[in-house]
């Protein structure tokens, strides 16, 4: 029996598509479904803030510093957003990312080891950490919070054994990594093919997809519209690249950050892995049931963080030249963490984006640095980044509250 | 007796299962229960709670295996012991909780742990064109298949749980309460859904509360009580009272010899469903035959 086909033909609603697309993003927002607006909306209102209050915030030669300080703690970041997909959490990252500075600094100069072992070293060390966690939570059903709790302690303690009695490591500035983090900009030109490269390889999958779609009958952007998202992110990227390069210019460091978010990214969103980390942190059950092997997707996801954080640690240690007790200390975990919430990934899993890494840490930095220019000391850092988190789960906590309002939780 | 409905088409038997017991420790769950399920039919399986629907459907679904009778699918004895068995076979369950994922879209769920890859990546094209094609065989109403799930009605969402059943083209779909909890429109639309589920060639399992569903779109209805077979009916014979009284005990069937089903073979045309035989008049004074509801044809 075959009733009338009401099912909306997407083919049909091609008239007024900008409209429409307006409409569909306040939907979305009425609805609760925030995405990325909250965190921009913030960050344009801090930095018109900051600039008002100092001119040098938004220099060149101070934005460039600023990308430097996102990548490590960024890269961080982006392992906490995996486990916060998936509804855990770790809050040792700051430790493992220490630990993996004092491997890389041990290994390096008193071992005197080749420099990639070293580094790989530390990576491994992040991983089979992430290990343990996946086994901790995966056997014993222990709480993440709990497994991570005990890990922030335990490897710390680790951190401060593998450094030895010295305390603090220097490791040779003329190493590849220390360079790498601290002297490698991009030459002008380079950074514009690499913006050319990015446009490019955009425009060619938004292309691509049209013309699937296209093939499949179904609806498709139109070549204009493909035109303008691609011209549009090229303007943009060679914008914020002819800007850097005023002053020193794109940090290797940092591309190589956002190179990270960008393959994350599509590792979330264009695989079966991705997919299924989304569906665990939707409904574990309904993965389950649906087939998803959902142990090897909390080992994989702890694993990636662990080796995010261990990752970030090396870059930290060779940024500052120098790994030390304090190493992933301090406000590390903190930063790192709010910066993916701030960012725009639930604390309540399922939904985010590896971009939210990116923004957040843009946003975490840019107060950090804020404040420093106008000569506040670490008690009001503190204290602003904790109103900005705050402010953050406030928003992640009204999206969730909004949806349940109208029905979409 | 009446004749039966004719049949519609021929109908193979999928499905047969033979004096099923199962037992959870000293509760005896399961005792010597026959079902079986031709394709195209819709049996609805109903009884009170803790008649043992639910056992039976997991023993079908491979949750939980049978301690004593055999299962034939396809006229060959086969052994359900975990839910991928079942997949295999053909027999797909849509649970009553759904098991959707809230925060994917619509074709995310419906391809959730068997989606389509083009190389290393996702196809997400050729898995929208196919979820598209689905629903519109289905008639299902949604606004778009790119809206997270979260966002749909309770009958959308029994809707995408029906159709994410159907991925592996099953032989037997089981329902467990589709309509509990579904206003009287989207009810309508799910047992519209079941009647294509059967001009499809499936064979469906309905479990349900609701006579009235019940009458409606089934074409068998099988009464559990107390873990036992207490009749088998065959929709165009029975009232919603007859039902009911089987489901209560009122009338009780359990002491008499049970309808066996044949031993299916393959090919064999199935026999049309049984009425049992005529109840002792010392059990229950019989509601008038012709005071049934007409049979619905779907008049959503």
């Amino acid at each position: 029996m075959t009733g009338s086909t009401d099912v909306e033909d997407e083919r049909m609603l091609s008239a007024g598509r900008i409209r429409r697309g307006v409409g569909l993003l306040v939907a979305r927002v009425r609805g609760g479904d925030f995405g990325s607006l909250p965190v921009i909306v913030g960050l344009v209102i801090i930095w018109t803030i900051f600039q008002s209050l100092n001119p040098v915030f938004l220099s060149s030669k101070n934005l460039v510093n600023l990308t430097m300080q996102c990548a490590a703690v960024g890269t961080i970041a982006l392992g906490v957003v995996l486990v916060l997909l998936v509804g855990e959490i770790d809050l040792s990252v700051g430790s493992v990312s220490g630990l993996a500075a004092a491997i890389l600094a041990v290994t390096l100069v008193e071992l005197r080891w080749n420099l990639v072992l070293a580094i790989a070293a530390g990576l491994v060390a992040g991983l089979l950490v992430g290990l343990l966690y996946g086994f901790l939570y995966t056997k014993f059903g222990l709480p993440s919070f709990v497994i991570t709790l005990a890990g922030l302690l335990g490897f710390l303690g680790l951190q401060l054994r593998v450094l030895g009695d010295t305390g603090s490591i220097n490791l040779p500035y003329d190493s590849w990594i220390v360079q790498f983090a601290q002297r490698m900009f991009l030459p002008a030109w380079a950074s514009y093919v690499a913006v050319a490269i990015s446009a490019a390889g955009y425009g060619w999958f938004l292309l691509r997809r049209s013309r699937r779609r296209l093939a499949a009958n179904l609806d498709s952007q139109s070549l204009s519209e493909i035109g303008v998202r691609t011209g549009g992110l090229a303007v943009f990227l060679a914008l914020v690249a002819w800007y850097l390069n005023l002053s020193r210019g794109v940090g290797v460091m940092f591309l190589f950050f956002l190179v990270l978010v960008v393959a994350m990214n599509i590792a979330l969103t264009r695989t079966r892995w991705g997919r299924s980390v989304y569906a665990v942190g939707g409904s574990e059950e309904a993965a389950r049931r649906a087939g998803i092997r959902v142990r090897r997707i909390y080992y994989s996801v702890f694993a990636l963080c662990s080796m995010f954080a261990a990752l970030g640690g090396i870059l930290a240690a060779a940024w500052l030249g120098a790994a030390n007790q304090s190493s992933g200390g301090g406000d590390t975990n903190l930063n790192a963490i709010a910066a993916a919430v701030i960012g725009g990934t639930s604390l309540f899993g399922g939904r985010g984006s590896a971009y939210s890494a990116l923004l957040g840490i843009i946003v975490i930095q840019s107060v950090s640095s804020g404040l420093t220019l106008l000569n506040l000391d670490a008690s009001v850092r503190f204290m602003v980044t904790g109103v900005v988190l705050a402010l953050a789960v406030i928003v992640d906590a009204l999206s969730r509250k909004t949806r349940a309002a109208t029905g979409r939780a | 007796m009446k004749p039966p409905q004719p049949p519609r088409r021929t109908r193979e038997r999928v499905l047969t299962m033979t004096g099923i017991g199962k037992h959870f420790g000293a509760v005896k769950a399961l005792t010597d229960v026959d079902f079986w399920v031709n394709e195209g039919e819709v049996v609805a399986l109903v009884g009170d709670n803790g008649a043992g629907k639910s056992t039976l459907v997991k023993v079908l679904a491979g949750v939980h295996p049978p301690d004593a009778g055999t299962i034939e699918f396809d006229g060959e004895v086969v052994e359900i012991g975990s839910p991928a068995d079942a997949q295999d076979l053909g027999i797909a369950t849509v649970f009553q909780d759904l098991a959707l994922c809230d925060n994917l879209d619509v074709v995310a769920n419906l391809w959730l742990g068997r989606e389509m890859l083009d190389g290393r990546f996702l196809d997400e094209v050729e898995m929208e064109q196919r979820t598209w094609t689905l629903l519109r065989e289905l008639s299902a109403r949604l606004p778009s298949v790119r809206t997270p799930v979260s966002t749909l009605s309770g009958g959308q969402r029994q809707t995408v749980a029906i159709a994410r059943s159907l991925i592996g083209d099953p032989r037997v779909v089981i329902l467990d309460e589709p309509t509990a909890a579904l206003g009287v429109a989207q009810t309508a639309e799910v047992l519209n859904l079941i009647e294509t589920l059967r001009e499809r060639g499936h064979g469906v399992i309905l479990i349900s509360h609701n006579m009235a569903d019940v009458l409606a779109v089934a074409d068998r209805v099988v009464v559990l009580r107390l873990g036992r077979n207490n009749g088998v009916y065959n929709v165009v014979d029975v009232t919603s009272e007859t039902l009911i009284a089987a489901i209560t005990g009122a009338m009780d069937h359990s002491h008499l010899p049970q309808t066996k089903p044949p031993l299916a073979k393959p090919g064999a045309k199935a026999p049309s469903a049984q009425e049992p035989s005529a109840p002792p008049d010392n059990v229950i004074d019989l509601p008038p035959k012709g005071a049934r509801r007409p049979r619905r044809k779907g008049d959503a």
